[in-house]
């Protein structure tokens, strides 16, 4: 059967539209590679270790890359979430047990104001380090699109485990059994 | 008593004639200097309000929060600014303030929101990637309707004359139906 050209052609641009959205609605959607590759039993590399970014509480900068050879609890926060707020004083008291243990916490805030996550910091004496993440890549490439959402890292940079809203005790329990257990 | 000489009085009493004739002249003078800068002091000084930056014209450039909010997004909420009500939309205008009091132009305003919030914080879609799209699809819509358009005005037109030249006329009336039809036609006069 012979389509007549208007036909096909207003075929053609409507299917290329089609495609367009499922294409754009597929891409909006946050990574999830990470928590797949962990429920087949694999640990894979933390994604954009070795990117650059400014640090919290100075001018220098600094990576995830940086803390290679500890075990890093990283946290996505950002000062006007609530729940980041509540998940504070577990998430310090976690920082000085690892330390001990060789290992740190490491924050990274998400679409935050460089002066409100520092007055966040010192509201909730935060004294783990802290690094911003401008571009939201470091974020996306974790397929952080909302906070808290932490990341257990090892001392070779795999990732042990994923905490997709706020961390409670039993994280943290597995952070430190990874920190003395290495 | 104080006695004078006449000599002394003669040339008093002249100096006194000479301070009547000048006085009136310089008093005159006076004013009409001073009526004079009366009216040049505000020209004077609206030429320098032009001339200088005013505090006045400064203000009207700084842009507003009201004018930057429809332009940012609240980043958590995917939404404009100005229709944003969480607690990091706060934020936002709060940092947008700050940055109107120091001075910044819209621009610089915007560069130091993409710093600190990265560039979803921007409410044009960026010119790169995916979000191209944004300004690409509308482009290409239009640019396919006029294509169809093109492609289908002549066969419209084709067949309305096709249409015509097929079109044959009615069949003229019967004598008998052109009397009813007048007939009829009274009744509505």
């Amino acid at each position: 059967m012979k389509l007549p050209v208007p036909t096909a052609l207003a075929s053609v641009a409507g299917a290329a539209l089609v495609g367009l959205l499922v294409y754009g609605v597929s891409n909006q959607a946050p990574n999830r590679s990470l928590d797949e590759a962990l429920a087949h039993g694999e640990h894979p590399p933390a994604p954009l270790a070795a990117k650059a970014l400014p640090v919290l509480a100075g001018s220098r900068s600094g990576s995830l890359a940086a803390y290679r050879g500890k075990v890093v609890l990283l946290d996505f926060y950002a000062s006007w979430c609530v729940a980041c707020q509540e998940e504070s004083p577990l998430l310090e008291r976690a920082q000085r047990q690892l330390e001990r243990n060789h290992g740190t916490v490491l924050g990274v805030t998400y679409q935050d104001a460089a002066q409100e996550s520092r007055r966040f910091t010192s509201r909730y004496r935060l004294t783990f380090p802290s690094l911003r993440d401008p571009s939201g890549q470091l974020a996306s490439a974790f397929g952080t699109r909302q906070v808290p959402e932490s990341f257990l890292i090892d001392r070779d940079g795999r990732i042990e485990a994923i905490a997709r809203g706020p961390i409670d005790a039993a994280f943290v329990k597995r952070a430190l059994t990874l920190a003395e257990g290495s | 008593m104080i006695t004078t000489s006449p000599a002394f009085t003669a040339r008093l009493a002249s100096l006194a004639q000479r301070l009547d004739a000048t006085l009136p002249a310089l008093i005159s003078g006076l004013a009409s200097t001073s009526r004079r800068l009366r009216m040049t002091l505000p020209a004077l000084a609206a030429g320098a309000l032009l001339l200088s930056p005013s505090p006045a014209l400064a203000a009207a450039q700084r842009p507003s929060l009201p004018q930057i909010e429809p332009q940012v997004m609240c980043v958590t909420c995917k939404i404009p600014l100005n229709v944003a009500e969480s607690a990091e939309a706060t934020q936002e205008r709060v940092l947008i303030r700050q940055l109107i009091d120091e001075g910044r132009n819209e621009a610089q305003i915007k560069r130091a929101l993409v710093a600190q919030y990265g560039p979803a914080v921007l409410a044009l879609p960026s010119t790169k990637g995916f979000q191209l799209s944004a300004y690409l699809v509308p482009i290409a819509v239009v640019l396919a309707l006029l294509a169809l358009l093109a492609l289908l005005l002549p066969r419209w037109r084709r067949a309305a004359r096709d249409q015509q030249r097929t079109h044959t006329p009615p069949p003229a009336l019967s004598s008998a139906e052109a009397e009813r039809l007048e007939r009829d036609m009274q009744r509505f006069d």
